[in-house]
């Protein structure tokens, strides 16, 4: 690779009100080269992405494309310079054809018109030359997501593209769909186009990448060539080493007392199509579980069948002795199952709502609207646990969306604990919120536990999974692939090794 | 480097679909036959060719409204002023020949062109400024209804004006109407027109696939490089002239200027729409289904006056009862389409 | 309570205003209550009970845009409200009788309600969007109306107790304007001495936390749309018995519009969230005082369609955060900075 890069970042920062999101990310692209950016949820991956791509304008920082400085305003005016985008929801109109999502806004015409027969046949050969077969003129939502997928891959390899960005192309695809996505990636690459490939398969990327970027919350952590970093390194550097001194949390070894008890929850072959693969797994009263994986290897989905916010498809839940069947939020909640999401923002809390509201919305939804809770019982129960999670300012009356992070969480963690639920799932509690907020969950999900109550915990740091599970699900490619139980077992180099191998080797 | 080819048959079955996308529309053009057999068999002089071009005398300047809405409603859109632009722009032709004395080509012109720029003006504001469709539009409902009160509060007459006479002359086809054939006004050419250049305009050309696009996903066409805000502001403006113009055709229909007419017809013309096929939500319709939309409208009104001893509200509750019907029926595909979706 | 006053600011100064311009233009009558044959009466006091109806619709339109839906419909049910009632009274002998104008009522709130219900029954249970599912029944409703009175204006004798509804007064004050205020009165406790205004701002503000909090939307969707309809067919009766009649096709013409800037007005957010009653109802008087004051400094009547236009328009302006970038701009020290973000939210507070 000695050509000149074609892309050369500088220095990129990008704030979302108050957020950084980006801060002084280096990345450089050099031509036919297949280079893939890693990193976990927030590290800032897509931020870097749509900054190449003219979804977002830096605040600081340059970008030189084939040498020269760009500043893009739209994503039209990046494709216009030759950077073309696939991204992992397929953003194609699956209104029209496949032919004119293929040609969109770029269609044969003669005079005004589009020319229909000129633009199937060219779609015809386009589709044919990547090796897909498909009736071009039939409505894109006539097919799978896959091959929707494929078709916007297409779409973005005819645009003369000089830069192909395909951010987690391969999420839906299957392995034979992988395969000749990945085909037509090498041929790209040996005419010389330069490729940033986003994925959370380390397969896919040890097989196709020559580089790799890794970014973590918000920082550039390195640039090697993919032959020198062996995949357990890499996922030391994605996920990184809690560097502030976290105090340890002390855990007794809760587990062991109530081991050969009946579970409180019994999920066998539980599953769901397309999000995650049927799996067993027991969670005992008193017991902290601890999910572990990469993004996207199916953590997420993995608890929001047991707190009924996705529907499963396949087997069977247990809670508490009782078969859960038609599991959805509200019967959830009344089994004694409570859920705080990954996403605070869009999935927790209603931001308009105050701190109080906030907190008291699950023990009111599950009184119905007609029995409001007294005032005064409210607003003790809010002060007591403004007071017991030290929530910060400690405003009642405060819309909750002008709290931190660290602060939000904890409100959602309050609306929970009202309803004093048998089990408490957990996801992502501690992403994006500050050291001292992190100490405070950490150890109030070891106090919770030590009082009988059960925790699913998901999380992104191994440390942290470590510290606090009595055992660790590990999961990867959605699939659960090992239930870690043995005390040796509880470091991060184990679970490393588990999601490197598959759960094969042990 | 691969040899593999990946085949897939289009399987599943959306509103956006080969056939079940021709289930809304086939089943108004059926409900139109039904509707006109039912005619000829209950009704004497029903059978007459007549018949069915008085639907477009009558409702020509509905046609044409419903044609620009239909524009308006595939990108995604709504847009309430057309009533009150129409009126309007009757009512500004009157003033602009009868009391200004400017010359009716020139007055049409100057009709047009406001109807065009009001469009473009709400659509740069709805673009820009993210108002609401709804919003924004529910201003020119408003503002025109209460220019026109100001301009007259009274029928004004344009028939002293000869050019007015213009719109009503008629080509007659196949003979008198006493001896089977039927006549036409060119007001119902021009309506005519309108749709033919909105039927090449939305199949043809880039703008009109851009206006199904931006429907279809405003997000996604955007990432695709589409050009978002010319298609939005565009669909906009072309509402304004198609309403512009119905007023132009209503002026020649009646050759004079009412305050309050064409109250409501912005309603008339979104069910249209939507009886026509034309997904509420935007993405997915077609022009002709609109003409077909506005016909059963048209055939509802004609066999009510058949009858003689049924009211004119008759056709607005059994409008409302095909709407219904139909928003169903698109709720019923997309849902099945979406059960299919893996 | 302090971002409830903010809220309120602005539409408070306008009303403020408003009624300066009619001080200034008819005097300090403008505003005080006279009283005449023991009842209250004065310009001030008409607008109130002029605008009763409105109010009416537009309390019930502010709970249905908490929730993120909006009802189109109303003006249509107030309609129907109005052509049940009178077309009961007009069909029996003796239209004085206090018990036909008693069931006559009763019968057209029931109905409304069940209209009402059945419009949040397509939002919740059929997933249509609020705007189309209420849209049908705007189309269809003056038709329905026309149908219940053979498509005549039924006329009530002005000696039927019905016309007490809009006409009479209790304790001097009239009664549209007693019935509006109880009505605000109850709703106000419904929602702020229940749970249910709290759930309603929870659905409207974020539907998919408020699901996994386990909130049962289904049955609070239609609960609001019932009483939307309910409101409706009330301010139809109002109407209809201050008038003495109904008319089919141009009682409550437009209302729902009126209604929907009201709401905008008293600073409900069409997106849904947090919703204000008391906004609403100064709303309400703004709108009402507006056709007054454009009478008082001297311009035709047809002026208020424009006026509302205009209102509308620099509502909808000033709601957009895009347009306040826009506009804001130039007030701005920093020249160009990129960080456009951080320097909005310092201009917000």
């Amino acid at each position: 690779m000695s050509d000149d890069p074609i892309v050369q970042m500088t220095g990129i920062r990008k704030d979302f009100t108050g957020v950084r999101a980006l801060d002084g990310v280096d990345f450089t692209l050099r031509p036919g080269e297949i280079h893939a950016v890693m990193g976990e949820n927030g590290a800032g991956k897509s931020t870097l992405i749509k900054v190449l791509t003219g979804v977002h304008t830096p605040d600081a920082g340059d970008i030189l494309l084939d040498g020269k400085p760009v500043r893009f305003h739209s994503p039209g005016a990046a494709q216009a310079a030759g950077i073309s985008t696939v991204y992992q929801e397929v953003n194609l109109t699956d209104n029209l054809s496949v032919a004119e999502n293929l040609f969109a806004g770029r269609e044969p015409r003669l005079g005004p018109f589009i020319n229909f027969r000129a633009m199937r046949r060219k779609a015809k050969a386009l589709l044919d030359d990547i090796g897909i077969d498909l009736n071009v003129a039939a409505p894109l939502s006539s097919y799978s997501i896959a091959m929707q997928q494929l078709v916007a891959i297409s779409r973005a390899v005819d645009i003369e593209a000089k830069v192909l960005i395909l951010d987690e192309p391969t999420s839906s695809l299957d392995r034979d769909e992988v395969e000749v996505l990945l085909g037509v990636m090498r041929r790209l690459a040996e005419k010389g186009t330069a490729m940033v490939f986003i994925s959370h398969f380390l397969d896919q990327v040890y097989e196709i990448c020559d580089r790799m970027t890794v970014l973590r919350n918000g920082t550039l952590v390195g640039e090697w060539a993919t032959a020198d970093l062996p995949q357990n390194e890499l996922i030391g550097h994605m996920l990184g080493r809690e560097a502030a001194a976290l105090e340890q949390i002390e855990r007794a070894a809760a587990a062991h007392h109530v081991a050969d008890e009946e579970p409180l929850v019994k999920a066998q072959g539980l599953g769901r199509k397309g999000s995650i693969a049927p799996y067993d797994l027991d969670v005992r009263r008193g017991e902290v579980v601890g999910l572990a994986g990469l993004l996207g290897s199916g953590r997420t989905e993995t608890v929001r069948l047991i707190a009924g916010a996705d529907r499963a498809d396949s087997g069977s839940l247990t809670f508490d002795g009782q078969s859960a069947r038609g599991h959805n939020p509200r019967t959830a909640a009344a089994r004694g199952i409570a859920f705080c999401p990954e996403n605070r923002k869009t999935e927790g809390l209603v931001g308009d709502l105050t701190v109080a509201e906030n907190m008291i919305l699950a023990l009111q939804a599950s009184r119905g609207w007609a029995r409001s809770i007294p005032v005064a019982r409210r607003d003790k129960l809010v002060a007591s646990f403004i007071e017991k999670l030290d929530i910060r300012p400690a405003n009642p009356d405060m819309p909750v969306k002008n709290l931190s992070g660290g602060n939000q969480q904890k409100v959602l963690l309050a609306r929970w604990m009202l309803i004093q639920p048998k089990l408490l799932i957990l996801d992502e509690p501690t992403r994006g919120i500050d050291v001292g907020a992190k100490a405070d969950i950490q150890r109030l999900v070891a106090e919770l536990s030590a009082e009988g109550m059960a925790v699913l915990f998901v999380s992104a740091e191994l440390d942290e999974v470590t510290r606090l599970s009595d055992r660790i699900a590990v999961l990867r490619d959605r699939e659960l692939v090992a239930v870690l139980e043995s005390e040796a077992d509880m470091t991060t180099e184990r679970i490393v090794d588990t999601i490197v191998s598959g759960g094969r080797a042990s | 480097m691969t040899t593999q080819t990946l085949t897939e048959r289009p399987s599943r079955s959306t509103l956006f679909d080969g056939l079940t996308r021709y289930i809304p529309i086939g089943a108004t053009v059926a409900l139109l036959i039904a509707l006109y057999v039912g005619g000829v068999a209950n009704y004497d002089n029903f059978d007459s060719p007549q018949v069915v071009a008085k639907l477009f005398i009558d409702n020509a300047p509905l046609l044409v409204i419903a044609i620009g809405m239909t524009f308006v409603i595939l990108s995604g859109g709504i847009d309430l002023s057309v009533g009150s632009v129409m009126a309007f722009s009757t009512m500004a032709c009157a003033w602009l020949t009868v009391d200004a004395g400017i010359a009716a080509p020139l007055a049409l012109v100057i009709v047009l062109a406001f109807g065009t720029g009001w469009g473009l003006l709400i659509g740069a504001v709805i673009h820009y400024f993210n108002v609401q469709p709804f919003i924004a539009t529910l201003v020119g409902l408003f503002l025109f209804r209460g220019l026109t009160l100001q301009v007259s509060d009274t029928d004004v007459s344009m028939r002293e004006v000869e050019f007015w006479q213009w719109g009503m002359t008629h080509v007659d086809f196949f003979g008198k109407v006493k001896d089977g054939g039927f006549w036409l006004p060119y007001l119902s050419f021009v309506a005519f027109a309108v749709v033919i250049i909105a039927f090449v305009v939305l199949h043809y050309t880039r703008f009109g696939r851009s206006t199904y696009a931006v429907g279809g996903s405003e997000q996604s066409a955007l990432l695709m490089g589409l050009p978002v805000a010319r298609t939005k502001i565009g669909v906009y403006a072309i509402s304004g002239f198609c309403a512009a113009l119905a007023g132009i055709l209503a002026a020649f229909a009646t050759k004079s200027a009412n305050p309050l007419a064409n109250v409501g017809a912005e309603l008339d013309a979104i069910a249209a729409v939507v009886i026509g096929g034309t997904l509420l939500t935007g993405g997915a319709g077609f022009v002709l289904g609109t003409l077909a939309g506005v016909m059963v409208w048209g055939m509802l009104n004609t066999l009510i006056a058949f009858q003689g001893n049924l009211s004119s509200w008759w056709a607005r509750i059994v409008m409302g009862i095909l709407l219904l019907a139909f928003i169903l029926l698109q709720r019923v595909l997309a849902r099945s389409g979406e059960k299919r979706r893996t | 309570m302090n971002a409830y006053a903010k809220r309120l600011m602005w539409p408070v100064l306008i009303l403020v205003a408003l009624i300066a311009v009619n001080i200034i233009t008819t005097g300090i009558d403008f505003i005080v209550p006279s009283v005449n044959d023991d009842r209250l009466g004065g310009a001030f006091v008409n607008i109130l009970r002029r605008s009763a109806p409105l109010l009416l619709i537009a309390l019930g339109m502010t709970l249905v845009i908490a929730t993120k839906g909006i009802d189109l419909s109303v003006g249509a049910v107030y309609a129907i409200g109005a052509a049940i009632a009178c077309q009961m009274i007009i069909d029996s002998s003796d239209q004085t009788a206090a018990g036909l104008v008693f069931s006559a009522i009763a019968i057209a709130l029931v109905v409304t309600a069940v209209i009402g219900a059945w419009n949040g029954v397509m939002v919740a249970y059929f997933g249509i969007q609020p705007i189309v599912a209420t849209l049908i029944l705007m189309i269809a409703g003056r038709g329905i109306a026309q149908l219940i009175t053979g498509g005549q204006i039924p006329k009530v004798q002005d000696a039927s107790p019905f016309t007490e509804l809009g006409r009479g007064a209790f304790l001097t004050v009239p009664i549209p304007i007693w019935i509006a205020a109880l009505v605000l009165v109850a709703l106000a406790l419904l929602t702020r001495r229940t749970a249910l205004g709290m759930l309603l701002e929870s659905v409207g503000g974020n539907p998919e936390a408020s699901r996994l909090a386990g909130i049962r939307s289904k049955g609070i969707t239609v609960l609001v749309y019932l009483v939307c309809g309910l409101c409706a067919g009330l301010a139809g009766l109002i109407g209809a018995a201050n008038l003495g009649s109904a008319d089919a096709n141009n009682g409550g013409q437009w209302i729902e519009l009126d209604a929907i800037l009201a709401v905008v007005i008293g600073g409900t957010a069409l997106l849904g969230g947090r919703f204000f009653l008391l906004g609403t109802t100064i709303g309400v008087v703004i709108i009402g005082t507006l056709e007054d004051t454009i009478i008082n400094v001297g311009l035709s009547s047809q002026w208020q369609f424009t006026a509302k236009a205009i209102v509308v328009f620099v509502v909808a302006l000033l709601q957009s955060p895009e347009f306040r970038g826009w506009f804001l701009k130039p007030f701005k020290r920093k020249p160009a900075a990129p960080a456009t973000a951080p320097a909005e939210e310092a201009v917000a507070k």
